[in-house]
């Protein structure tokens, strides 16, 4: 037999295909995704049920209204005042704080739409900060070593001190930009601070994945440091990017709505929750339905990302299983 | 070597008077290597045999100039270690193949030639004849994850080779592969080197595999490695046959004995 007979005879041993990608027809997918919407709206009703019956454990008395005895000893007192019913709270997006005004939907939204564009913007930022950082930390021990304790202090350093100087700062000290500064960009500043930490930490991680052996075999084709972040480096740190992105969208709301109440910025949802906790005790739902407000954003934002994410490894070639 | 100094081509690898310690100076030193010769001519099959922890590895870095040596000078083609890597005059093979997940197998064997700045079009093209010469032109657009271990092993092969370098070096390439399909890339191996004519280092663990492959076997001792014993292997019309050859046998016996020493 020739020489080349090694590599023949290896390929008629081994020349079953790997099977192909399961990939559901469209019908299938449209089916699959309205079944998670169902789920999704199934467990909303279910911790809908839950509160109300907890509720209603929680205020249960017998003939003689009196509390059971649970109520109390083995659990606290619910009533209408701090857990207000569900319908109630529902009810309270179409009222209005006062004869002639918005409902409290509708200044809600609009509050919600304010705390997104802040979010949106401060993520954005973040995490292009958040790699760029990520990358600085990749070229050196040193310089992991040497910024990483910061790094991990700025998110220990409590946001309620930091908000009210980027502020004030805002206000004051960023007149040379050539755009009026406002205050919800210095919120989507503080959003930023909270976002960059997870996609540092998570792109240095997988920046860092590839074995010793690529990065010596990159090394041998005479790559620079840029080709070896671009073809190595980054693409290694995708797979690690993606859940932290979720996190950091869910960071980014949190970001701006902590930032809008620890500096007394006005117009977001932030504030409005402020308002309506200080209002707790003559309308409890206004406070409730200001977090099914917060909610709802916080999902809309990790909601984009999961689309981007699905979009994206649509285009390279490869299905998110 | 006669044929060098008539020629008067550079030596493929020179290596002189090298010596490599890791963390001098510190409790945890180790000398991989001290006072080490090695020149290899152009056209040679070399294989570097030693027991486990001698220094091979370290031995091939040097060579790829993917480490500077303590002492001494390393040259290949003529050119520094380090240069020779820049110029891309060397292809290298590892144990693991090292092939990047999310890249087809096509666009892999692209790789060097992306860093060295190809055309697409041309990219494309030395891409498939590459792979037709490892015999995986089928498998062009799957993904390194859903080949078998010796499939994955011949596409680095393929991206090694891309650039049509003059040097190959292989650091146990067969080592993590079961014996029937190690005997097939060994055949494959041979023909490749006498299709491109060049020459190439070989690490292994593996007596037989150094016999069988090689035109010389270099005998390394334990650490600080230096060559025990140069052996020619030259066996005749090397084909997969003569691996049951009487000769093959005394060959392989040889070696084994300078080996224990």
């Amino acid at each position: 037999m020739a020489d080349k007979g090694g590599f023949r005879r290896l390929r008629l041993a081994r020349s079953s295909r790997p099977p192909a990608a399961p990939t559901a027809p469209p019908e299938k997918v449209g089916l699959r995704r309205l079944s998670r919407a169902l789920v999704f709206a199934a467990f909303l009703v279910l911790l809908a049920l839950l509160y109300t019956g907890y509720k209603a454990f929680g205020q249960a008395v017998d003939d003689a209204q009196r509390d059971w005895w649970f109520v109390g000893s083995f659990m606290p007192r619910s009533d209408d005042h701090n857990m207000p019913p569900v319908l109630d709270i529902l009810r309270e997006f179409g009222e209005s704080p006062r004869e002639g005004i918005h409902t409290n939907g509708r200044i809600i939204l609009a509050g919600a739409l304010f705390t997104l564009r802040e979010s949106a913007v401060g993520f954005a930022a973040g995490v292009v900060l958040g790699l760029l950082l990520a990358v600085v930390l990749l070229q050196s021990r040193q310089a992991e070593q040497g910024i990483m304790p910061y790094v991990i202090t700025s998110q220990i350093v409590p946001l309620v001190a930091i908000a009210p100087i980027v502020v004030i700062w805002g206000r004051t000290n960023f007149d040379f930009l050539p755009w009026e500064w406002q205050d919800w960009m210095s919120v989507s500043i503080i959003s930023a601070y909270l976002t960059f930490f997870p996609v540092t930490m998570n792109a240095l991680r997988g920046m860092q994945s590839p074995s010793l052996d690529t990065v010596e075999l990159m090394a041998s084709f005479g790559a620079s440091r840029m080709q070896l972040l671009r073809r190595l480096q980054f693409p290694a740190s995708v797979p690690y990017l993606f859940p932290t992105l979720r996190i950091a969208a869910a960071a980014s709301v949190v970001g701006a709505i902590d930032g809008e109440i620890s500096a007394g910025v006005r117009g977001g949802l932030g504030r409005l929750i402020l308002d309506f906790a200080g209002k707790y005790v003559t309308g409890p739902e206004r406070l409730y339905a200001s977090i099914i407000g917060a909610a709802s954003i916080g999902l809309l934002a990790v909601g984009v990302v999961v689309l981007a994410e699905r979009v994206t490894l649509k285009v390279k070639g490869q299905a998110s299983w | 070597m006669v044929k060098s100094s008539v020629s008067e081509e550079p030596l493929a690898v020179e290596v002189a008077g090298v010596s490599k310690t890791f963390n001098p100076g510190r409790p945890s030193e180790v000398q991989a290597l001290k006072d080490f010769e090695l020149s290899i001519t152009p056209g040679e099959f070399v294989s570097i045999i030693g027991p486990s922890g001698c220094g091979k590895s370290t031995l091939l870095r040097l060579l790829a100039g993917l480490m500077r040596p303590t002492d001494g000078m390393v040259r290949i083609n003529g050119k520094s270690a380090l240069q020779a890597r820049l110029n891309l005059e060397y292809g290298i093979v590892f144990q693991s193949p090292g092939l990047l997940s999310w890249r087809t197998v096509s666009k892999n064997v692209e790789l060097p030639l992306e860093i060295m700045g190809w055309s697409k079009a041309r990219r494309r093209a030395r891409s498939a004849e590459m792979l037709e010469l490892v015999e995986l032109s089928g498998f062009a657009k799957h993904f390194p994850q859903q080949l078998s271990g010796g499939m994955q092993q011949r596409v680095a092969i393929a991206r090694a080779l891309s650039f049509e370098p003059s040097l190959l070096l292989m650091d146990e390439p067969f080592g993590a592969l079961d014996e029937i399909t190690r005997e097939f890339m060994q055949n494959a191996l041979l023909t490749i080197w006498r299709e491109f004519s060049m020459t190439v280092v070989f690490v292994t663990h593996s007596i037989p595999e150094a016999v069988f492959l090689s035109t010389s076997v270099s005998v390394l001792s334990a650490r600080p490695a230096r060559i025990v014993k140069n052996l020619s292997t030259d066996l005749a019309g090397r084909s997969p046959s003569i691996r049951d050859d009487e000769e093959f046998f005394r060959r392989v016996a040889e070696v084994r004995k300078v080996l224990r020493g």
